[in-house]
């Protein structure tokens, strides 16, 4: 019966940090929509939330938020991978390179005909070239995992490299050229708008099929953070290492594990991005979206020395940098302006949480 | 050395004749609703050892944070050798004469010696640093302490931290510094260093400088100290002359109760062998050692810093690589990693807490479930409402002060840090503890509920339905090994010199063994 007071008590000041933490998510949030209020006045007609923007929006800051669900998982793990733009673009032209691949055979009256193989495979060929793009990204983490891992080597040099080697692989893959693909398949499609879209069958997917799968691995990612003893693990890792190895925490594979699905969920960026560049194997794609991942990572709560960081901080990040962009843009902003809001968004979002995070400590 | 005789004065008697060299006046610094100090005063004079002494948390440290400018007071007053003394950040209380030697050391660990003593203050020529008369100026600091075997050029991090802690020194003395405060100099000494900075610090009562001496020793108190002054819970309690006051007594006015029993009395029965080592040899450390621990003992390990106390327990727990020897858990023998050991019921607590032992960002329950995510969930997962149930099942046995499970660790006090770290042992349900010096930097109260802890784990306890368990225990704290060990080994060199009963040992037999009855320096060169 005496326990019962003291119970109370501590459920209530439980409700009290569940309270902070909804509060940190509240906060980002409302940041979110301000920022969003702000372009919406302040951009002419009401360009800015006509279904079609908000359409934009949400198809851009889908391939965005998708690369941060990783990135979030490897700054928790206090990581950082540089190589993520890298990632997408090579996935992405992977997957070109294969709707695009054809060989000559040589024709009755003695000339040479082109064979494109998705002619031949209209069906089986979209999922080879999907499974290969999501495969090379993941197997890109995987690469970054174990050289960190096995070498010995910071994060930072080791995604430093092999941002260079990844972009190369993909400009070598697309010949230094963009590959249009021969047909359109739903590859392409993936990122169409909808709700806009003359097709009413298309309509009824009321979000581009990216952004369901977005929502889908966010929730993947976010349970596998919160629920799962790889998730503990990662935050463990980030926060101290020391304290994981003496607890018996594999380090080593989890940090592989960890890059791996960093490259996974580049991987399926890269699949996004392909799609909402319309199909196109642009091996220049995607080029300084690491900086735009991690801020979205970091305007989400994440912490570079480890240990924080959450996957729907993350997204709300995303959304938040996208606005900022699309809203510059179509402000008219120069490109410099564009560039050095972002920048301080970044710096003003990481004070906020200390300051809070000072009164709350 | 003859000590220079101080006549005790009590703060209520009037003011000596003697301008105190640090006055501190009803000095009130509150964080939000938390009241830090609450009309605090100290006064050291010059040529003086003061102690402050005080649990943790009684608001030693940021009574010294204010001294060094670090954060400003609300209220109250200082002096500094009669002049109004109110820094405005640390470099200014530096430059006026404040040195501040804290528990963490704050060295530039790649930096030599001697840029360390001299940085911040370097002689220069047009921003070109003059090596020689830097050179002159160091070894001149190091003459002055006694330290003049120290060599100039070698990188700090290269030395034991006791050296360390003594470049520390030399570079308040460079920096012609008024008042020295010690942090707990000593929570990372052996006897022998402790021995050496005791001389130090004579030394520098010798050439007038005040010292502000902080400790959870007080035995050291007693030894060093002129004077002290006492804190509890943010208010000064009581100031006097240490000669003439009992521990007791000091004890008493820190705590504000009795503590009848430091040591918990022995109940216990030994059991079959849990923990077999034969032959342990590591790369460097340990060589050669064996060992059996029975179920229901408390085996402690004496020994100076780096004589391989810790790298015997850390060998034994896979943390370090072993080249030959054997070491039996039941019946699995062989290496294993830290992940095989848990699972084999072996506990590991670390002896650095902030670097090692604790995630100080994650939660109490995370800290505390870490090693045995297993027992929260089938497939890998984690269920919430078992974890928390778990942690407070521990938070409540343990009495773990806290605001709940979810209450990161960082914002707890350093005795319920310990206790957090080893609950992490009980609940991962192991037979066997290993612990490094497992009451490290934590206050008479705390260290008293973790030694009946320890006690408790060893004799199981039928409450809780768990069965006696064996402990092997590393310290630094002689009287903690004689009060609470069944049997203590000591390791000279790596290797284990003696085992015996904690009856057959003394704390003079131990420091014999710990020294292989050679000098002093043995241990460093």
């Amino acid at each position: 019966m005496s326990e019962t007071p003291k119970k109370r008590a501590t459920s209530l000041r439980q409700s009290e940090r569940w309270n902070a933490s909804f509060l940190s998510t509240l906060g980002r949030f409302t940041a979110l929509i301000v920022v969003f209020l702000f372009f919406a006045i302040l951009v002419e007609g009401g360009k800015f939330y006509s279904p079609r923007n908000l359409e934009n929006i949400l198809r851009q800051s889908a391939v965005y938020a998708t690369a941060s669900l990783g990135m979030t998982m490897v700054i928790i793990a206090a990581g950082i991978d540089l190589s993520i733009g890298s990632i997408i673009a090579l996935s992405l032209v992977t997957v070109a390179w294969i709707l695009d691949y054809h060989y000559l055979v040589p024709t009755a009256d003695g000339g040479m005909e082109t064979v494109y193989l998705i002619r031949v495979y209209p069906v089986v060929l979209p999922w080879i070239a999907l499974l290969a793009g999501i495969g090379v990204g993941t197997l890109a983490g995987f690469v970054n995992g174990v050289t960190i891992v096995r070498l010995r080597l910071v994060p930072f040099i080791v995604t430093l490299g092999t941002m260079g080697i990844f972009r190369g692989l993909a400009k070598g893959l697309a010949e230094e050229k963009d590959i249009y693909p021969h047909e359109d398949t739903w590859l392409t499609q993936l990122m169409d708008p909808t709700l806009t879209s003359q097709d009413v069958h298309w309509r009824m997917w009321i979000l581009p099929p990216g952004v369901w799968i977005l929502i889908a691995t966010a929730i993947f990612a976010a349970v596998l953070l919160r629920y799962t003893r790889l998730g503990r693990y990662m935050y463990a890792i980030g926060s101290n290492e020391e304290t994981a190895r003496l607890c018996g925490v594999p380090v080593g594979r989890v940090k592989v594990v960890t890059y791996t699905l960093a490259g996974f969920f580049g991987g399926l960026a890269g699949l996004m991005q392909f799609s909402f560049i319309g199909g196109i194997g642009q091996p220049t794609s995607a080029v300084a979206y690491e900086l735009f991942v991690i801020a979205a990572v970091v305007i989400g709560g994440g912490s570079l020395m480890g240990g924080q960081g959450s996957i729907l901080g993350s997204v709300i990040g995303a959304l938040i940098i996208t606005i900022l962009y699309m809203g510059g843009q179509q402000m008219g902003w120069p490109k410099w302006v564009q560039e050095a809001v972002i920048g301080v968004i970044i710096i003003a979002a990481v004070v906020i949480d200390r300051l809070r995070q000072q009164k709350t400590g | 050395m003859v000590r220079p005789k101080i006549t005790p004065i009590a703060a209520s008697l009037t003011p000596s004749v003697e301008v105190p060299r640090l006055r501190m006046d009803g000095i009130c610094k509150r964080f939000g609703a938390t009241i830090a100090l609450e009309n605090v005063s100290l006064e050291v004079l010059p040529g003086e050892v003061h102690a402050l002494v005080g649990e943790n948390g009684a608001g030693k440290s940021t009574l010294m944070k204010i001294l060094s400018g670090a954060i400003p007071p609300d209220r109250g007053t200082m002096w500094l050798d009669g002049e109004p003394f109110a820094p405005l950040h640390p470099l200014d209380a530096r430059r006026r004469g404040i040195a501040m030697i804290y528990q963490e050391l704050s060295l530039a660990p790649h930096l030599s010696v001697m840029e360390n003593i001299l940085l911040g203050m370097e002689p220069h020529r047009g921003g070109f640093i003059r090596w020689g008369q830097m050179k002159r100026r160091a070894e001149e600091a190091l003459s002055q302490l006694g330290l003049s075997d120290l060599p100039l050029s070698v990188p700090v991090r290269a030395l034991p931290p006791g050296l360390q802690q003594m470049v520390e020194i030399a570079r308040a003395l460079v920096t012609q510094a008024r008042v020295v405060v010690l942090d707990e100099p000593t929570s990372s000494l052996t006897q022998d260093d402790v021995v050496r900075l005791f001389d130090l610090v004579k030394r520098l009562r010798e050439r007038g400088l005040s010292v502000i001496y902080i400790s959870h020793f007080l035995e050291e108190v007693k030894q060093i100290s002129d004077r002290f002054t006492v804190l509890r819970d943010g208010h000064s309690v009581g100031t006097g002359s240490t000669a003439s006051t009992p521990v007791d007594q000091i004890v008493r006015m820190m705590v504000g109760r009795e503590i009848t029993e430091l040591y918990p009395r022995r109940t216990r029965t030994r059991g079959e062998v849990v923990l077999e080592i034969r032959g342990l040899t590591g790369i460097d450390k340990p060589r050669d050692v064996s060992l059996t621990l029975h179920r229901g003992e408390i085996v402690g390990i004496a020994g100076l810093i780096g004589s391989g106390r810790t790298e015997l327990l850390r060998a034994i727990f896979g943390l370090q690589p072993i080249t030959q020897g054997l070491v039996r858990v039941g019946v699995l023998s062989g290496w294993a990693d830290p992940g095989k050991r848990w699972r084999q019921g072996v506990g590991f607590m670390s002896e650095d807490r902030k670097r090692e032992g604790l995630a100080m960002g994650l939660s109490i329950s995370a800290n505390m479930t870490l090693p045995r995510l297993d027992y929260l969930g089938p497939w890998g997962l984690i269920l919430p409402s078992r974890e928390r149930q778990m942690a407070e099942r521990w938070i409540q046995s343990l009495a773990i002060k806290c605001q709940g499970p979810g209450q990161p660790v960082w914002a707890l006090s350093g005795g319920t840090q310990q206790k957090v770290a080893l609950s992490r042992l009980l609940y991962a349900n192991v037979d066997v503890l290993i612990l490094d010096e497992p009451t490290r930097g934590i206050d008479v109260g705390s260290k008293a509920q973790i030694y009946r802890l320890i006690a408790q784990a060893a004799e199981g306890s039928p409450e809780y339905g768990t069965r006696p368990r064996a402990v092997l225990m590393v310290s630094s704290y002689l009287p903690e090994l004689l009060g609470l060990c069944d049997r203590i080994a000591v390791m000279y060199r790596g290797q284990l010199v003696a085992c015996a009963p904690v009856g057959d040992w003394t704390e003079h037999k131990l420091m014999l063994a710990a020294t292989g009855q050679t000098s002093e320096l043995a241990e460093h060169q």
